[in-house]
């Protein structure tokens, strides 16, 4: 065979492979979409589970879902900010730096239900029967709640908060800095009121992408907070003093419903599997919807800042 | 700088406040049942129907297996445990180690049932075969007067009661042959063998009693006696087989409270043993307790 | 990435001491981020003491020997020797090799067909597609990556699973073959997208040098660029693998979890990840079997651990080779 033919043949093959992939995934998400699309409307949406689990809406899981994903980046956010601050700030290039580096690097690559295994022994039995023995007075902190369940998934999106603000942090040109030293501001005023800000967008993506990674999720969250049927949603409601109000709060203590274990529960657990189905594959739309959404805004966000020429 | 951090600030503080402010919870009348996946269902009718006579209690029923319940009990993470098998003597030391003495309590009954494939023309079998087939030492279907095909088990996760039952009183303490494929729950075993034409299972009666691509295999203690069906030719569960044990896999359904029982949680649990809960039972197609025990 | 975040930063440093005003406020400032920046490594050492610390309790019970084989006797009464995995029952079973296999059963078929699908993609990015195809089709396979494993695991066990038995009329419908199928879906994007960096940051004279012999695309390809960036690619088949040897949702939904010793892909298989995510909600705590899921969680971090290690090395061997 000539080397033309051969060349045409190869390239051909690496398009259609490539091709391929992605002809899988509209497949995948053309049959959850056709699965699930009859069974979404408004009741679906904002109902809770009826009949034992066999009819109504999934209201609780999408709750509980934005709770734990809400009270994980107000956790994992601003720690995984300063410490991409520190690591290409501050450190440069010590010994230090590429431990941090090294440590976020196996941080990311270790299995999701390791840090399910995590999120029991440390959290939930360290931490909290640690609390509880402090407080005196019963198990209270010591057993699943999505406090604990939140603190395990902040771990286990860590990395992504971390890298991809260290991204958007070196984004910026070295000149800014030096223009900011030269004007004589210490290096915290650099960083906060030069660097920092035209970060802002990279950071931005980083959460929207760890959102979607936590809300998708199960392994860490099985054993660490989540519950298959819950008769009331999360929610404690505290009297406000000398007024009769009482205004409705998020109980981190709570166990709580979500989309992701709901999935896993309803595919593998359900009483009957077969008229469970079209929920199952609603919740699995309602998911990939929120995931694929979440998704395209961090894209379209990371190209629009990017094409957005940095020098002004 | 002042002014970004400020603005930064805010809704984090804001945040802070909702969240903290949630933090001294412990709602009175909370009933927490935890356990065995056979009696989900069962447990949930009972909250429900419970909850909507007295409205100020408030009961949550999760499954996860018998096994998850007695040890969600062990750890004090659980009012009440549901399991489809007898509590062993060493979760209740376990329990008494970490102060809580647990109390038993009978409240149903079951007739574990082996189901095949409704193509599959096998009429019944002895007991000492299903655990032979179950161990792995009848592989082909032919070796019981079936066809000539590969026997494929479908059986439950080892923190299911039913696994354990069965384990005990068909497989004689013998371990599930290699092969079988551990499906979370019995639905899933239902509907496993349902499209397995080479399947068997096993799991509570009323998963699958109204089936109709799944038959329950009728099953005799030994050679000697006669094969009995956990159902009815009509279709209604067997009763009286199951309370006198002429059924070969009758079982008992227990609630496990840790503690005597008080209050709010007593109450449950009378009204459970009492009629308004029996008749749930039998409603469920799972079999209330004999009459003589009331 | 992860591999991105190690271009050094040496952005701040290097200027003059007497340059920067240090106030007051800085040192407090920097120390409270220093301790962020050791979040990370706490992290990491955390769980490996965590994980160890119950995992090694369950050699108190249990000796080392058990975890290869145990003792067992058959219906006829004759010893024999099994390597089972059944920790519920008079005669618990603790051997781990019916789990490592199965494991593997997994993900070696996974990360083969991913790395044939995703280094096809990673090149065809990086040295096929055109400037707006590129635009369109990477940010289509870094969505792929960000379907959660559930949805690919509920997909399998509602879908593909019949699907494969419809067309390959294998005994079991749920097995590894399924499982490593769907597996393979979710390491592609891993593999496709460090492969692509890897490749686009091979210079470019070295296509212009291999153009200028008169070598056509696919000859630069196939002997200049790809050979150059061997070193990312390994990495990224390296991760690929880690990532498949770590995925729970997807195997414990689709793969029959049966813990049998087979090397048949098409034998219903047992992975430690599904093993401790189907067992450990329903052990009581401190017990026998707890502990035991502990060790196999440590085995399993170990193992991962080591081949994100030889990831990094292979990483740092190709930025040393291109000399970055």
């Amino acid at each position: 065979m000539s080397r033309a033919v051969v060349e045409q043949l190869a390239l051909g093959l690496l398009r259609g492979l490539a091709m391929m992939i992605l002809l899988a995934t509209v497949l995948l998400l053309g049959s959850i979409a056709v699965g699930g699309a009859r069974v979404i409307d408004w009741e679906f949406l904002t109902s809770g589970p009826t009949e034992g689990m066999t009819e109504g809406g999934i209201f609780p899981a999408i709750f509980g879902t934005i709770c734990i994903t809400l009270l994980m980046i107000f956790m994992a956010l601003p720690l995984g900010v300063c410490a991409a601050i520190y690591m290409t700030e501050y450190s440069g290039t010590t010994r230090t730096a590429r431990l941090i580096r090294a440590s976020v690097n196996n941080l990311a690559g270790v299995p999701s239900i390791v840090f399910g295994l995590f999120g029991v022994g440390f959290f939930i039995l360290f931490i909290g029967r640690s609390i509880d023995a402090v407080r005196g007075g019963g198990l209270l902190f010591g057993q699943p709640a999505m406090l604990w369940a939140a603190a395990t998934l902040a771990v286990l999106v860590l990395p992504v908060i971390i890298v991809s603000t260290a991204e958007a942090l070196t984004a910026v040109p070295r000149s800014h800095r030096e223009a900011a030293f030269a004007l004589g501001a210490t290096r915290w005023q650099t960083v906060s009121r030069v660097v920092l800000p035209q970060a802002r967008a990279g950071i931005l993506t980083g959460s929207i992408l760890s959102i979607s990674r936590g809300a998708g999720e199960t392994a860490p969250i099985l054993f660490t907070g989540c519950a298959y049927f819950l008769p009331r949603l999360p929610v404690v409601h505290l009297s406000v003093p000398l007024t009769g109000l009482s205004i409705p709060m998020i109980n981190p203590l709570d166990q709580f419903m979500e989309l992701s274990y709901h999935i896993f529960i309803m595919a593998t657990q359900s009483t009957d599997a077969a008229v469970t189905r079209p929920i199952q594959y609603g919740t699995t739309l309602v998911l990939v919807g929120l995931t694929v959404l979440l998704n395209v805004s961090a894209i379209g966000l990371r190209a629009r800042y990017r094409r957005r020429p940095v020098t002004r | 700088m002042k002014n970004m951090t400020i603005k930064r600030m805010i809704p984090a503080v804001g945040l802070v406040a909702v969240v903290a402010a949630g933090l001294p919870a412990a709602a009175a009348g909370n009933i927490t049942v935890k356990g065995s996946d056979t009696m989900v269902i069962l447990g949930q009718r009972w909250a429900e129907e419970y909850m909507e006579k007295n409205p100020e209690v408030t009961i949550q029923v999760t499954g996860g297996g018998s096994g998850t319940g007695i040890a969600a009990l062990v750890n004090g993470t659980t009012t009440l445990a549901n399991s489809s098998r007898p509590i062993k003597p060493e979760e209740i030391e376990q329990a008494k180690r970490g102060k809580i003495d647990v109390v038993e309590f009978k409240a149903a009954m079951d007739g574990l049932a082996v189901v095949v494939n409704a193509d599959n023309p096998i009429r019944s079998l002895t007991l000492k075969q299903v655990g032979m087939i179950y161990t792995g030492y009848i592989g082909n279907w032919k070796q019981v007067g079936g066809p000539d095909r590969r026997i494929i088990r479908y059986s439950r996760e080892s923190n299911s009661g039913t696994y354990v039952f069965f384990k005990e009183h068909v497989l004689m303490n013998r371990d599930y042959a290699a092969d079988s494929q551990t499906m979370p729950g019995t639905s899933a075993v239902a509907e496993a063998v349902a499209r397995d034409p080479s399947g068997i299972g096993f799991g509570g009666v009323a998963y699958f009693a109204t089936n109709p691509k799944l038959r329950i295999v009728p099953i005799a203690r030994d050679d000697k006696t006669e094969p009995i069906s956990p159902l009815l030719p009509g279709g209604a569960i067997n009763f009286p087989a199951i309370w006198d044990q002429s059924y070969p896999i009758a079982r008992y359904l227990y609630v496990y409270s840790a503690g005597r029982p008080e209050g709010a949680v007593k109450a449950y649990l009378d009204w459970i043993l009492g009629p308004d809960g029996q008749a749930i039972v039998e409603r469920i197609e799972y079999v209330p307790m004999p009459p003589s025990k009331g | 990435m992860a591999q991105d975040a190690a271009t050094t930063a040496t952005v701040g440093r290097g200027l003059p001491a007497r340059r920067r005003r240090i106030g007051p406020g800085e040192v407090i400032v920097e120390a409270f981020l220093r301790l962020n920046g050791f979040i990370a490594i706490a992290a990491i050492a955390l769980i490996f003491v965590f994980l160890f610390k119950e995992g090694v309790q369950a050699f108190g019970t249990i000796a080392p020997g058990r975890f290869i084989q145990g003792n067992e006797v058959d219906f006829d009464n004759v010893p024999q020797v099994v390597r089972m995995w059944q920790p519920v029952g008079t005669n618990p079973k603790y051997s781990i090799i019916p789990l490592v296999l199965g494991s593997f059963l997994v993900a070696l078929p996974a990360t083969l067909l991913a790395t044939l699908f995703g280094v096809a993609c990673g090149i065809y990015l990086a040295e096929i597609a055109g400037k707006r195809t590129r635009e369109l089709v990477k940010p289509a396979i870094e969505l792929v990556a960000g379907v959660p494993s559930v949805v690919i695991g509920f997909f399998c066990l509602a879908t593909l699973a019949t699907l494969v038995q419809q067309t390959l009329g294998n005994v079991y419908r749920l097995n590894a073959f399924v499982g490593a199928l769907g597996v393979a879906f979710v390491i592609v994007p891993v593999i496709a997208t460090m492969t692509d960096d890897a490749l686009r940051a091979v210079p470019d004279e070295l296509r212009q040098g291999a153009h200028a012999l008169g070598a056509n695309r696919w000859e630069t390809i196939a002997r200049v660029v790809v050979p150059a960036g061997a070193s990312g690619i390994i990495a990224s088949v390296l991760l690929g693998m880690g990532r498949a040897l770590g995925e729970t949702m997807i195997v414990l939904m689709a793969t029959g979890n049966a813990a049998q010793v087979t090397l048949n892909p098409f034998d219903s298989v047992r992975t430690m990840t599904a093993t401790i995510a189907a067992e450990l909600g329903a052990v009581p705590q401190g017990g026998e079997q707890y502990r035991a899921l502990f060790l196999v969680g440590s085995i399993l971090f170990t193992i991962t651990f080591f081949i994100n290690l030889a990831a990094e090395l292979a990483v740092a061997r190709m930025r040393r080779r291109l000399a970055l």
